[in-house]
């Protein structure tokens, strides 16, 4: 199994959360201090080099207007973890390519940051939350089309390597595509792409690639892993590898249970800060009508995490957490209840847990659980 | 889930297109274009108009039962689709009547052909930017609370759709099935065409372009840009009506339209 640790970068120091209608979109920068996020930007990228150093590999995403995450341009956080890491794979969950109106400039990127890491690498695309069309003006309907045509551009201009190619999609054109540089990586560097529900794990097995779960628990998980399966099956393939599939939970690893759960407690600002409007949640055409008309109605979805307490959280899968033989259990607990995983990503690092709380997490986890997890999943390769 | 309309329950008008059409009295032809608010909100308006016209009410394509191909995304689609079903009928001397987003497509099938139009009405219709890059000149209901959409909309928010989590699951489907098509076909540019406001002087048919005196989403001013680019156009405001006067005002409407077309 690959261990992969992750922060959102958050900027957690706002007002009380009465004196906003919503942490994302409309937020103004008024509330952010320069200096603050500065420093916290140092704290952050030494993080994941102690995560390197420990052995792990390092994970981060993009998200925009929003004081949860400070990073909207995850492939130049790649590039700086390039060259502040030396051993650790990296891996951009995601590139938000629905949203992205230049898949072009995502290909040349992602070459970019493969040659600065010299091949360490890994691409993923996630289609991007809900809250984010109207920061980044992106049409709520028909994105997973745009971002399965995106994919295809994508794929397409890192491995042409005899010359421009033309591209003129349904949504998107560009008449002369020959990427400079090449990618460091042959054929091209591993792909992820995340799934929440079932259907979209079809698409993502056809092309093989590793298939990511976000937060989905123990039966959601199960469900798109299952999905993913079934059509490798449908499609006469062997069973795929346990390093096809990918799991991220929030995790702290702490000396002692205590010590573990009062480090969760602190991550759980990551889903208790999340204070959004319903119309930024359930934009129109993001989710089928039917599902937006039980929002409507007033019907809780499945990922509402908002009334959940952290116990239930540990409960479902969300989070692990505890002393490093409780943690360790509840992975093994996870990997047999969703069918086997290879990746899991751990959410280190969120709201208030400082650095030093944060390193002794990604320190106690990396000395005291993985190696115990090795047994678990031959440990290989995305490929 | 709503039962959509195929090709056994519904009118087929260019190969591949399914509508879902009701129609309301007699006389000369009219053609009713709604907004977001879809048919059934518009009926009492469609039958007062039906006392004096035979009205086609049709749900565009991604709204309410009318299903949508997946091709058909513009609404440069809906001007052709509708052009055709008016050849397709041997229609003229046709009143065609928008309603605020049927109303851009009203406008942009009124710029391409009037041949088979005798007259055009406007109401609360969006289809133009006519201010600069950073005027908001048409409020953004993507962006908003459903409180700040009805008080916006209507000027009495009684009149609107009200607490949703206390409506029929019939008209919340509805709600949500034509908000989702109205995204499909407005989302950028945002629920106008920036071409549009330059060709409006080829409307060669007589144009009435009425405004609802509380609009919230585009406001009298905004409609009379609309009616200054269309050459003789008649600009009309409805007191107490907002957004939709054909839901407020459909007696007051309805009787300017009689008169109109006189």
């Amino acid at each position: 199994m690959e261990f992969w640790h992750f922060s959102e970068t958050a900027y957690p120091f706002l007002p009380p959360a009465e004196t906003y209608e919503s942490i994302r979109v409309q937020l103004p920068t008024s509330l952010m201090d320069p200096d603050q996020a500065a420093g916290l930007w140092d704290r952050y990228l030494r993080e994941w080099q102690l995560a390197d150093e420990a052995g792990l590999n390092v994970m981060m995403n993009e998200h925009h207007q929003t004081a949860t995450c400070m990073d909207p341009a995850a492939p130049v956080v790649a590039g700086v973890l390039a060259r502040t890491t030396k051993n650790a794979r990296i891996l951009i969950l995601g590139n938000p390519i629905a949203n992205r109106k230049d898949p072009v400039r995502v290909a040349e990127e992602m070459a970019l940051v493969d040659l600065l890491s010299k091949g360490r690498l890994e691409i993923g695309f996630v289609r991007g939350v809900p809250y984010e069309v109207s920061a980044v003006n992106s049409k709520p309907v028909m994105m997973s089309e745009r971002m399965w045509e995106a994919h295809d551009l994508i794929l397409k201009a890192l491995t042409t390597h005899d010359g421009p190619f033309n591209w003129e999609g349904r949504f998107f054109q560009q008449r002369h595509v020959n990427i400079w540089p090449r990618a460091y990586q042959q054929p091209h560097p591993p792909m992820w792409v995340t799934a929440m529900t079932a259907p979209s794990a079809g698409k993502i097995a056809d092309h093989g690639h590793v298939v990511a779960t976000f937060l989905t628990g123990l039966e959601g998980t199960r469900k798109v892993f299952d999905a993913y399966r079934a059509r490798y099956a449908e499609l006469g393939r062997p069973a795929p590898a346990d390093d096809r599939l990918a799991y991220a939970a929030l995790v702290y690893t702490g000396r002692t249970d205590e010590d573990g759960l009062a480090g969760a407690e602190k991550l759980m600002w990551y889903v208790k800060a999340n204070k959004v409007p319903f119309h930024h949640v359930q934009p129109p055409g993001y989710t089928p009508y039917f599902v937006r008309a039980s929002g409507l109605r007033g019907e809780r979805s499945a990922y509402d995490f908002q009334s959940m307490t952290l116990q239930d959280m540990i409960d479902n899968g969300i989070v692990f957490a505890g002393s490093p033989d409780t943690v360790r259990e509840q992975v093994e607990n996870f990997y047999r209840r969703v069918g086997g995983f290879g990746h899991l990503l751990l959410m280190g690092q969120a709201g208030f847990l400082d650095h030093d709380e944060t390193v002794r997490g990604i320190e106690t986890f990396a000395s005291e659980v993985k190696p115990k997890l090795a047994g678990l999943a031959a440990a290989g390769s995305s490929r | 889930m709503l039962t959509l309309t195929d090709e056994r329950t519904g009118t087929e008008v260019s190969s591949g297109v399914v509508l879902d059409v009701t129609a309301h009295g007699a006389g000369a032809t009219a053609l009713l274009l709604s907004g977001v608010e879809g048919v059934r909100d518009d009926q009492e308006f469609a039958t007062l108009l039906g006392g004096t016209h035979a009205v086609l009410a049709p749900s565009h394509p991604g709204f309410d039962l009318s299903p949508r191909p997946d091709w058909l995304d513009s609404v440069e689609d809906l001007a052709y689709l509708y052009l055709d079903w008016l050849d397709q009928l041997e229609a003229h001397d046709v009143t065609l009547v928008g309603c605020q987003f049927g109303g851009w497509v009203a406008a942009e099938m009124a710029v391409r052909s009037t041949a088979r139009l005798s007259r055009l009405v406007l109401v609360d219709a969006v289809g133009i930017k006519p201010g600069s890059r950073e005027d908001r000149d048409i409020a953004d209901v993507f962006h908003m609370s459903r409180g700040e959409l009805d008080r916006r909309t209507f000027h009495d928010p009684v009149n609107g759709p009200g607490d949703l989590t206390a409506a029929p699951v019939d008209d919340v489907l509805r709600i949500a099935r034509n908000e989702e098509a109205l995204a499909c076909y407005g989302w950028e540019p945002y629920l106008h065409n920036p071409r549009l406001l330059r060709w409006l002087h080829r409307v060669s048919v007589p144009a009435l372009v009425v405004w609802g005196e509380s609009d919230g989403i585009v406001t009298p001013a905004y409609g009379r840009s609309f009616a200054e680019a269309i050459p003789g156009a008649r600009f009309e405001v409805i007191p107490d009506a907002g957004h939709r006067p054909q839901v407020e005002q459909p007696e007051r409407l309805s009787a300017l339209i009689r008169d109109f077309s006189r």
